[in-house]
């Protein structure tokens, strides 16, 4: 739970302190099961604790679904170009585990960083689709949710841009132009090349990160099935030794629970952070293929223009009666010219101002994530450590 | 380095007397055309090699008590050989970290002394004098330097059959014998053929298993790295047998480790050409000819083609032992050994499941260590990564931030990999005991086997005495005798005299195996004992010292990072 300020000064304060500072905070909790079979679902109940006028009391409490905040996402997508919109948790593939305790609680913290990360951005918190999504209830929501799908289906981010490659390239073809029009600005490509890379490297840390967490599980699970081996082996010698191999067993198998949680502790705190550090790289990409929209779409408008200025030129020159027509559609066109071309620089200024707020939020990000990290493995050792020292006493009294 | 003077003509006769097993060497073929006479050459020409000097027969001070193990641990010399040992030592935990482990390897010392310590790996290094006195022996066997060579004689194809051998360097300081060091060439057959003699020789003892025959292509055979594991395998196995307490003063082990050229041993080829005897035999017996089991028969086990009879006989025992008409005139009814034999059952089952279980805590700590690594190289690639692209500071700082984090994960990962090479030694005793259970079944069948004999000659005996019986009656009735009747009688009498004989043998050998079983099922004991007991503290002690420093490099990287903490809401 994040408190959400509307000024970006970002100091924190309790929520409930009185009027005068603004804050928005929200929280996803409690999953539920809901529906049968097929159609199961998991629904998350989402509490609004906020004094922002817009925004109905001091607290609201909804009902929504997994696709509910994929509306949001959409929505949000395709309001607020050249904005990194916050990555959501995937959609899990894998029938078996969408309903295992594990899944649920990564996507619920997932979506609760995601909901609270849109309410800390300065434009994003001001939006109308993120007031339906935190008061609508469940009828409109729902309404709202089938109507978008279709039209604003997301796919993966470079699925897209291969789709919007596609689309350009059939209009270039059709407007007579066979290379894809793309902005020839160094700073650019360079960053371009610079988020594309570090997906590639990101993906494969993360990768690494989610075998290690299996590697605790592993570890712990043969420590398990050691200690219980040498407490059979301890039963069958009796005596001294007996006893010594049943305490050894016994302190494998107090390890072996200790390194499940262990590797509980990392999925949560640094293979899930890694992971949503790629998702927010990809939500980057999808904003460069905006980006390479809208610059398309105002260098066609800049070509339709001038074609139209020779046209109109040339009725003129014939006094043609189509002049005044013509006239009228080079002014309409000249002023969706005008807005793409706004639009675009929007999208620039933004992309320039979100990237420095990228940077600085993943290196806090990664750095806790990191802390954590190093906290934990410390506290693994240490208790491993002390775990196997408390036996050497007896060892000890053992052969003397 | 000889441990005491060597006087001339001490070292004369040292000389001397290896040309006289040389000697015998030469003369030992000639004398094999009886086959059953050449065992007993063979232990005759040995016992004369007796008077010499072996650094494996000198007398040993009695095992256990000058038993490293049971005296002040070494371990504890290894953690700070400056420092006295004292118990105080665990009041406040000893940070091992600092300890312990370049080689540690504490069971080094055992093998040198030769306390059956079941084999160190091979490349465990020298000895650590710390621990042990000046005055105590040792002796150390080395097998290296694998060579391939030719069969010269009886090759069907010419230049046909080679094979390979191993160069095996016994090292002692026992004084008075040839020298401190010496060395051999040995192959893989010899090694069979002085394994089956030990078979032979000391039946009732936990003779260490000899490394498998590997029924292979002869092109495996001399790929690099089956020769490799071979001569790992030999290596240990010849440890092994010098550790034994009996086996090591062994002649057929002294003669293995010393006598140049061809092992003077005869080969189980030589034994089963024996076969030929029992083949001749083998009519006369089914033709009602009595040929009594001789009484130095006895001494082995019914085998193969050799004693067909013999062992028809034997089988009927064991038959009418099992469904169990009349009560076996002897049995087994020592309760205290059937109960331990019980107990090395379970045990054994046991030590299958934890040495299963062993291997897969290894798998566990190796992969942990694996992964440890692998991740940390993709942090290094990131920081490197973020470091050429960088534009803005918080870009730099992250990527410092990756460079601590990967640092720390590759530093782990080779911790990992140390622990886990050293959890491989020390869990190792769990494999090498199950591996004795082998030694222990072949010393339990050897009794068995010996009871089973007696039972025969028995029954046998008291079925000769009843035909006697009956001849006796019979000729009895017939005035003035029955010639052929009383001859057939004195036959009779003739064989029951051997028959007794050979019972007396038998019974003597069974219970000189029953006390071979018994001794060493004490020895396997206390040295169980004592080997487990070093292994799960040097177990302990390793994760100990390997999770001490595992934390350190962790905690620093906490350290470096702990701001973030105070900066996030």
């Amino acid at each position: 739970m994040i408190t959400a300020q509307r000024s970006s000064s970002g100091s924190s304060h309790s929520p409930r302190s009185p009027s005068s500072q603004p804050y928005l905070s929200i929280s996803v909790t409690d999953p539920v099961k809901l529906g049968n079979g097929v159609q199961a679902y998991i629904s998350y109940r989402v509490i609004t604790k906020t004094n922002f006028p817009e925004y109905q009391g001091p607290e609201k409490i909804v009902i929504r679904r997994y696709s509910d905040f994929v509306w949001l996402r959409d929505r949000l997508f395709e309001k607020y170009k050249g904005v990194f919109i916050p990555p959501l948790p995937e959609k899990s593939a894998v029938e078996k585990f969408r309903f295992s305790a594990e899944f649920i609680e990564l996507r619920r913290q997932a979506l609760d960083v995601f909901v609270n990360r849109i309410a800390l951005h300065h434009e994003l918190q001001q939006s109308e689709d993120l007031r339906t999504f935190l008061q609508a209830d469940e009828e409109t929501m729902e309404r709202l949710r089938s109507q978008e799908t279709g039209i604003f289906k997301k796919k993966p981010a470079d699925l897209m841009q291969i789709f919007k490659e596609v689309q350009t390239k059939v209009s270039d073809v059709v407007l007579g132009k066979e290379k894809p029009v793309e902005e020839s600005n160094p700073e650019y490509e360079k960053l371009k090349n610079y988020i594309f890379e570090l997906e590639n490297h990101l993906s494969e840390a993360q990768k690494h990160a989610y075998r290690l967490v299996k590697r605790h599980r592993e570890l712990g699970q043969s420590l398990s099935d050691f200690g219980k081996a040498v407490k059979l082996l301890g039963a069958c010698e009796g005596d001294a030794l007996g006893k010594a191999f049943s305490d050894l067993g016994a302190k494998a198998e107090t390890l072996s629970v200790r390194l499940q949680k262990e590797a509980h502790q990392l999925l949560m705190n640094f293979e899930e952070p890694l992971k949503d550090y790629v998702r927010a790289v990809q939500s980057i990409k999808a904003t460069i293929a905006e980006r390479a929209n809208a610059f398309r779409h105002q260098c066609e408008l800049a070509e339709t223009i001038k074609l139209k200025e020779i046209n109109l030129d040339k009725l003129m020159l014939t006094r043609s009666d189509k002049v005044g027509e013509a006239e009228l559609e080079y002014r309409e066109l000249k002023l969706e010219s005008e807005e793409a071309t706004r639009r675009f620089e929007n999208i620039v200024r933004l992309m320039n101002e979100e990237m420095v707020r990228f940077q600085d939020q993943k290196t806090l990000d990664m750095g806790i994530a990191f802390h954590e990290f190093a906290k934990g493995q410390a506290r693994l050792a240490n208790n491993i450590a002390d775990a196997w020292r408390s036996l050497l006493p007896k060892l000890e009294a053992c052969s003397s | 380095m000889m441990g005491s003077e060597n006087l001339d003509s001490e070292e004369a006769h040292m000389y001397a007397s290896r040309e006289e097993m040389e000697n015998l060497v030469l003369d030992e073929p000639s004398n094999n055309n009886n086959g059953t006479k050449s065992f007993s050459d063979y232990r005759s020409a040995m016992s004369s090699l007796a008077d010499t000097h072996h650094p494996l027969s000198s007398p040993m001070a009695a095992p256990a008590d000058s038993d490293p193990l049971l005296t002040p641990p070494p371990f504890r010399d290894f953690r700070n050989p400056n420092v006295a040992t004292d118990n105080s030592s665990y009041i406040e935990p000893p940070s091992y970290s600092d300890v312990i482990f370049s080689p540690f390897d504490e069971n080094a010392v055992n093998e040198i002394n030769g306390v059956d310590s079941p084999g160190r790996s091979s490349d465990s290094s020298g000895f650590l004098s710390k621990s042990t006195s000046s005055s105590s022996d040792y002796v150390k066997i080395t097998v290296s330097n694998p060579q391939k060579e030719q069969e010269t004689s009886n090759s069907l194809v010419p230049g046909g059959n080679t094979y390979v051998t191993y160069l095996i360097t016994t090292r002692t300081n026992i004084p008075g014998h040839n020298g401190s060091e010496f060395s051999v060439r040995r192959r893989f057959k010899d090694v069979v053929t002085l394994s089956d003699r030990l078979a032979e020789s000391y039946r009732g003892f936990f003779i260490p298993p000899r490394p498998d025959k590997n029924v292979v292509e002869s092109q495996v055979m001399q790929k690099q790295e089956f020769v490799e594991q071979r001569r790992v395998a030999l290596e240990k196995y010849l440890r092994r047998l010098a550790g034994h307490p009996v086996i090591r003063k062994s002649d057929e082990l002294k003669v293995f480790l010393q006598v140049q050229g061809k092992l003077p041993l005869p080969t189980s080829t030589d034994v089963a050409s024996r076969m030929l005897d029992g083949a001749v035999k083998l009519p006369k017996q089914l033709f009602g000819e009595s040929v009594a089991v001789a009484p130095h028969e006895v001494v082995q086990p019914a085998k193969g083609a050799r004693d067909l009879l013999r062992i028809f006989k034997e089988l009927k025992q064991s038959m009418a032992n099992d469904w169990g008409g009349s009560k076996p005139p002897v049995v087994e009814e020592d309760k205290e050994f059937l109960k331990k034999k019980e107990r090395m059952h379970d045990l054994e089952q046991q030590l299958s499941n934890a040495s299963q279980q062993a291997e897969s805590l290894v798998k566990g700590q190796q992969d942990m260590g694996e992964t440890m690594g692998e991740l940390g190289l993709a942090f290094i690639k990131l920081t490197k990564f973020e470091n050429e692209e960088a534009i803005f500071n918080s870009q730099r700082a992250r990527a410092a931030d990756m460079k601590n984090v990967a640092t720390a994960a590759v530093k782990a990962s080779r911790f990992y990999r140390e622990l886990n090479a050293q959890t491989v030694k020390h869990l190792d005793t769990l494999h090498e005991y199950l591996g004795l259970m082998l030694s222990v079944h072949g010393a339990f069948s050897d009794r068995s086997s010996a009871l089973l004999t007696v039972q025969t000659l028995i029954s046998e005996l008291s079925s000769l005495h009843l035909r006697a019986e009956k001849l006796e009656a019979a000729s009895s009735k017939i005035f003035g005798g029955d010639r052929s009747r009383i001859r057939k009688i004195e036959e009779l009498k003739e064989t029951i005299r051997v028959t007794e004989d050979a019972k007396h043998v038998a019974t003597g050998e069974y219970e000189r195996i029953k006390e071979n079983n018994r001794s060493e099922l004490e020895r396997l004991g206390r040295e169980r004992r004592a080997d487990f007991l070093n292994m799960l503290k040097g177990f302990v002690l390793n994760q100990v010292g390997y999770a001490e420093k595992i934390a350190n490099v962790w905690a620093k990287v906490a350290e470096e990072t702990s701001a973030y903490t105070r900066e996030s809401t």
